[in-house]
């Protein structure tokens, strides 16, 4: 139970970070936080105590496993974050380039 | 187990704390870097080894994304003195988290403790799985086999991704154009 | 980049694309598969990349052939899966190959054809991806 609520607090500090900062690059880390703590909460989940990594020996049948499936959607989630990351770092360095500068309220004044 | 994954958990959430409050954009990176390689030690305590293996090299190529954009810019966040409007927002924002902990802790009374299985569906997926599939790894029998749609959407999004990288890193249009 | 990084990496770059194969090949025995692979061999190539440096040119070639092979494997991922449609019973995504014993490396049917297909599509994404941030930054610092 204390590691579920840990893993909440981690997820609240990236939302607290998207809430409040003003700056882009500190956007784009709170995001990949909330991700990551998302991803920690689905592995925890499927884990059964005293089984093994989810592969399946011959020779030894019927063993304890961890459970498979979120270990498959979380497998999933993870390239689709990296895909996301990379076109929010792609936009980021376009306003770079136009407004100079890395501050939202700026960039809302500016109107270039 | 919950004693070592907790002590991990911990180390994350200074990290981050550290992520969120640095001045240098730099050490605001590299401490989001350090998040990341700890939930790969994370995922080795949870019997895990195919997401350990995905997540380290995602980290990295993340790591090199970032730290590119930033050693471009100047690498400083420029600190102004919050006004009245970011203390109010800041107040109703810590409030407002303060309520959404208070109901999830409510709400995890009802899961099983970390290490029982509480998934009832995870018996049909392990029984026949090595035998239906015919694959000895099981997490790539169910990705390929039980939940091929979710692979191909996944394939599918990357390709869309890299499209739209591409249309928004273009600058031969404009030079062309004139 | 100085000599030391790029000797290491003349002698290091070979072994980690074998070995980004090995795990896309073997990944239905062992933990990895088609997305872990497909990433380590785009480490190979990015690392590559990094440490020689490269013309302009070149780059801009090596972008129009890696969106060329990225597409084609994804073209031949949905080709595979509406195979279920034509071999077997009419499902699609069935895995209609003749599945070996468990263990051996010519096994599970359909699976191993995917993973090589879902790793070179993944490699290739994610080279263009790194490939575009660079031209870009060539590009607007002439």
């Amino acid at each position: 139970m204390t590691a579920f609520i840990l893993c909440f607090i981690l997820f609240l500090t990236g939302f607290f970070g998207i809430l409040t900062k003003r700056n882009l690059i500190k956007i784009a880390v709170s995001l990949s936080i909330m991700e990551i703590s998302i991803f920690l909460f689905f592995a925890l989940i499927g884990y059964v105590e005293g089984g093994v990594a989810p592969i399946v020996d011959p020779a030894v049948p019927d063993q304890l496993v961890v459970d498979p499936l979120p270990q498959a959607l979380v497998l999933t989630a993870i390239v689709i974050g990296l895909a996301t990351t990379a076109m929010l770092m792609a936009v980021i360095i376009r306003l770079y380039r136009k407004y100079g500068t890395f501050d939202i309220r700026e960039i809302n004044n500016l109107k270039g | 187990m919950e004693a070592a994954v907790s002590i991990l958990i911990g180390v994350m959430i200074i990290g981050a704390f550290y992520a969120l409050m640095a001045k240098d954009l730099l050490s605001s990176v590299i401490a989001c870097g350090m998040v990341g390689y700890s939930l790969v030690i994370c995922f080795l305590l949870l019997k895990a080894p195919d997401l350990a293996i995905v997540q380290i090299v995602v980290e990295t190529i993340t790591l090199i994304i970032m730290v590119a954009v930033v050693l471009d810019s100047s690498r400083e966040e420029k600190y102004q003195k919050p006004d009245k409007r970011e203390y109010i927002a800041m107040a109703a924002g810590a409030v407002f988290l303060a309520i959404m902990l208070w109901f999830f802790v409510g709400s995890v009374q009802s899961l099983d403790p970390l290490g029982e299985g509480s998934l009832r569906m995870a018996k049909y997926y392990i029984e026949g799985a090595a035998a239906k599939t015919g694959s000895a790894n099981l997490v790539t029998g169910v990705l390929f086999d039980f939940r091929g749609y979710d692979t191909l959407g996944e394939a599918v999004v990357l390709v869309t991704a890299v499209l739209g990288v591409l249309t928004i890193l273009r600058l031969k249009g404009k030079k062309t154009g004139q | 980049m100085t000599l030391i990084v790029k000797k290491t990496t003349q002698l290091m770059v070979g072994m980690i694309f074998m070995y980004g194969i090995y795990v896309v090949v073997h990944g239905h025995l062992t933990p990895g598969g088609g997305f872990a692979g497909g990433m380590i061999i785009a480490g190979s190539l990015i690392l590559i990349t990094l440490a020689y440096g490269s013309d302009f040119l070149i780059l801009m070639k090596e972008e129009t052939e890696s969106t060329l092979v990225e597409n084609l494997a994804i073209i031949m991922v949905i080709l595979l899966a509406a195979g279920g449609f034509l071999f077997g019973t009419r499902i699609f995504f069935n895995n209609f190959l003749p599945k070996g014993e468990v263990g051996e490396l010519i096994s599970a049917g359909v699976i191993p054809l995917y993973n090589i297909f879902i790793g070179a599509e993944v490699a290739a994404s994610i080279f263009v991806i790194f490939l575009a941030l660079i031209i870009f930054k060539e590009e607007s610092s002439e």
